[in-house]
């Protein structure tokens, strides 16, 4: 029962992934003027040169074909823009710095959202509460790129605490992960407390209270659990978010991580690049929402597993 | 005898918070409707003898580095932050509602091909969706508004369709087929009516989100471009000043982040109201 869901799902993504291979491969192909069109006019002969090198002269059916075969081969083609570098090295380059950074923002959401949901709604109405209502009201509403300039102008430029601009590993991952961190860690809060409140008011709570357990073991163990699972629910885009929520910030910080790579290669027209950050990009969400399906397939019984 | 919607308005009233919300969004859409009438600057005026003037009685705002009011730019970007905000719902209710409404009304193997498709669409980062149709169609409001009709109503057609999957069996429904009405009188006039609320709330969260996106893409330069003002457009010009000029990226960043508090406001106070038994 079990496997044929995980099998079903897994299914599923392998289909949603073709798709976005084949839009994203369509609509490069839809854009006007090809990928050398530049404002100085190439020479005919260079430009016929260049578009036999990049197979750019086959049928289109061709190329969908070639594209699919090396994607599916993990090999993303060479880049249109960096002469001599394939896409798969670009991303491998760019990619480290955008996972500390999101790794870290992760970590810190999960860290500061988790206990402020618990907290909230175990003192629903206090103080407590009102105040945790208040910051993660703030952390959904204030956009990143503000919350960015804040940090970057009291911590960079009035206390000189942190470089801004240049990229020296972890020190300089912080700042960019506690931006990162500000609408998930939020989200996650609310999460927490309107399923905690739900499930405090439900039955087998009161019962557990009925037995005798302590109330730490009651919150803990038997609610906690339960008020977790939208929470894995919400990883999986979280995931996704943080990093796509990366375009702005990195750009902000100077990380010189996959999103500023992302936006200098659409500024580049760089398609074979654009086209492979954007699978690479959907394939992480995809792989992600399907681990979050199979791990809530054995976390929640309620689950239809048909 | 109040009607459910009297019945809805007399609990969002004593919502404070909710109130407070409406009041700021009527304001903002106000500003945003009459900005060349509130103030005397054009928004596209230079003016280098005034340039990055702190805020004053004659620029309220102050100027940025090209002489432009800031206080008249504001506003204008309240034009493009709304609009997007406007379109995006206007999706949402037409392409979000109908679809998800036809594929939970229809169920069986039409409905499992419909949401297989939005749960293709929805596996996409929106912005990755919005950023390759930027590439395509060229940067602008009006590729913005093209990817938001594509990638925004996915969700909206998720809740619309388990609302009519919960309804559908309900004996009013049946009623209403015992008396001979078609199918599709019964999805628009008794179905979707009755799932409204669940649509209202889902349509003032998507509002702001729609203009974050908007905000976002102008301010990595991907969205509307100079000399419109929109309010990402405005932050991210401030940036490079930020040290000796904080005020350029204040007002701007102010105003984003007040519209979609007073949205948030609303859709909370809207679902307190819509449906009190959540309200705990």
């Amino acid at each position: 029962m079990r496997l044929r869901y995980i099998t079903g799902r897994i299914f599923a993504s392998l289909i949603t992934l073709w798709v976005v291979i084949t839009l994203t491969f369509f609509l490069m192909r839809a854009i006007p003027g090809g990928p050398f069109t530049e404002e100085r006019a190439i020479p005919e002969h260079v430009l016929e040169k260049m578009l036999e090198r990049y197979h750019l002269n086959d049928p289109i059916y061709v190329q969908y074909g070639n594209y699919l075969l090396n994607v599916l081969k993990l090999d993303l083609g060479p880049s249109y823009r960096y002469e001599g570098l394939s896409v798969n090295e670009l991303i491998a380059g760019s990619f480290p710095a955008s996972f500390m950074v999101g790794g870290i923002a992760l970590m810190i959401s999960l860290l500061l959202g988790i206990p402020a949901g618990i907290i909230s709604a175990l003192k629903h109405g206090k103080w407590q509460d009102k105040i945790s209502v208040v910051f993660a009201t703030f952390g959904v509403t204030i956009p990143s790129f503000v919350i960015a300039t804040v940090l970057v102008y009291f911590f960079a430029y009035k206390w000189g605490l942190v470089t801004v601009g240049f990229w020296e590993g972890f020190s300089t991952a912080i700042l960019p992960a506690v931006t990162l961190a500000g609408y998930p860690a939020a989200f996650i809060s609310r999460l927490v407390r309107s399923s905690m409140l739900e499930i405090l008011q439900q039955d087998y709570i009161r019962t557990a209270y009925s037995k005798g357990l302590r109330q730490m073991s009651v919150i803990y163990i038997h609610a906690l659990k339960n008020a977790l699972i939208p929470v894995i629910t919400y990883l999986a885009p979280l995931t996704a978010g943080i990093l796509t929520g990366s375009f702005v910030v990195e750009q902000v910080f100077g990380v010189p991580g996959l999103g500023t790579f992302f936006v200098t290669s659409i500024t580049n027209r760089d398609y074979t690049t654009i086209m492979g950050v954007t699978i690479f990009y959907s394939a992480l969400l995809v792989l992600f929402n399907l681990v979050a399906d199979v791990c809530l397939s054995f976390v929640d019984p309620r689950i239809n597993l048909k | 005898m109040r009607n459910y919607f009297q019945d809805v308005w007399l609990r969002l009233r004593r919502d404070k918070l909710a109130l407070l919300g409406l009041v700021i969004i009527a304001i903002v859409i106000f500003m945003a409707v009459f900005a060349p009438y509130l103030s005397s600057y054009e928004y596209d005026a230079q003016d280098f003898l005034e340039s990055n003037e702190p805020p004053s009685m004659n620029h309220v705002f102050g100027t940025d580095i090209f002489g432009r009011d800031i206080f008249v730019r504001v506003l204008y970007g309240a034009r493009i932050s709304l609009s997007v905000g406007f379109v995006a719902s206007l999706i949402n209710l037409f392409i979000g509602v109908i679809y998800g409404g036809i594929s939970g009304f229809a169920g069986g193997k039409l409905d499992n091909l419909m949401m297989r498709i939005v749960d293709v669409i929805y596996s996409v980062p929106v912005m990755i969706y919005v950023i390759l149709i930027m590439v395509v169609v060229g940067s602008g409001l009006k590729s913005i508004f093209i990817t938001l009709g594509i990638s925004y109503w996915a969700s909206m057609a998720r809740i619309v369709r388990a609302e009519i999957m919960r309804l559908k069996n309900e004996e009013f429904v049946l009623a209403a087929r015992v008396i001979g009405a078609s199918s599709s009188r019964i999805l628009f006039r008794h179905l979707l009516p009755n799932a409204m609320g669940a649509i209202l709330v889902s349509l003032t969260f998507s509002i702001p989100s729609a203009i974050f996106t908007e905000a976002f893409l102008s301010f990595v330069g991907l969205g509307v471009s100079a000399p419109m003002a929109s309010w990402g457009v405005l932050s991210s010009d401030a940036i490079g000043t930020l040290a000796i000029y904080p005020w350029q990226l204040f007002f701007p960043a102010a105003a984003i982040s007040i519209t979609i508090l007073a949205f948030n406001f609303l859709g909370d106070g809207l679902r307190d109201a819509l449906d009190p038994r959540l309200r705990k």
